[in-house]
């Protein structure tokens, strides 16, 4: 199955604003971060386990054991601050 | 109503605005209130963009300059912002026996002392407007997806979160680890 990543702020800065990924069906957004993190040292950098990094499944904010389906949009970014 | 304007007019205001533009508060209130016999109370609250940040960091306490934010920028991420603002006020309306809300927040390139960001809250009574006025805008702190970046003479800089504003929406019973 294939998902669009998108990240903002930090995340986009580094990274670009989306990316398609195909991964296996039934993956969780904690795999998804894994994953991505072999792309580049840039994205390994950005998605360490030791960064803060939130993550929404489509519009939603959600935790890394959220399951992904085809065509999700998921997206990363660091925590938020506005008002 | 007696007389129909030529363009009609928004008489019941979205509850989300995000936008460049300033706000009125005035006009915001006015709107928010228009037609509605039942309220009694109205609270607002408005954040405005600070100019002393600068003036806790290291470089500022070595240069010994105060005022150091001389712009923001600040980042939304679209459709899901407006979303996750309309869903903390239903929760603000479950909450509390509030009559109307409204949120209007700024994005895009900010100078100190502008207005960021607006929470307006009606009801019968003011202990609801003012709860649900500091709940939305707790909520909206650590929920609400909008990212802040200073402009500083040292350079541009994302604003870190802060775990006293998980803190505060911990207050209203909600497990909060944004920060």
């Amino acid at each position: 199955m294939q998902v669009n990543v998108r990240y903002f702020a930090s995340l986009r800065e580094a990274l670009g604003p989306q990316e398609p990924v195909v991964l296996p069906a039934g993956s969780t957004v904690g795999q998804l971060r894994a994953l991505l993190q072999d792309r580049s040292p840039a994205h390994a950098e950005r998605l360490d386990r030791d960064r803060a990094v939130r993550a929404a499944l489509n519009q939603q904010m959600c935790d890394e054991t959220a399951v992904l389906t085809d065509g999700a949009e998921v997206a990363f970014f660091p925590p938020v601050t506005g008002g | 109503m007696l007389t129909a304007p030529q363009t009609p007019l928004p008489r019941a205001p979205s509850r989300v605005a995000i936008q460049a533009a300033d706000f009125d508060l005035s006009a915001e209130v006015a709107a928010l209130r228009a037609g509605d016999d039942g309220v009694g109370a109205v609270a607002s609250f408005i954040g405005t963009v600070r100019d002393h940040h600068g003036a806790k960091s290291a470089e500022a306490g070595k240069s010994g300059q105060a005022g150091e934010v001389s712009a923001m920028e600040l980042e939304h991420y679209p459709g899901m912002t407006e979303s996750a603002i309309e869903a903390m006020i239903d929760e603000a309306a479950r909450r509390f026996d509030i009559r109307a809300a409204r949120v209007v927040h700024r994005v895009g390139r900010l100078l100190p002392g502008e207005q960021i960001v607006l929470v307006l809250v009606t009801s019968a009574h003011r202990g609801a407007a003012f709860q649900a006025c500091e709940f939305l805008m707790d909520y909206l702190k650590t929920q609400a997806p909008f990212w802040k970046k200073e402009t500083t003479p040292a350079g541009a800089r994302w604003v870190d979160a802060r775990a006293s504003d998980d803190a505060a929406l911990a207050r209203w019973g909600i497990t909060s680890s944004n920060a």
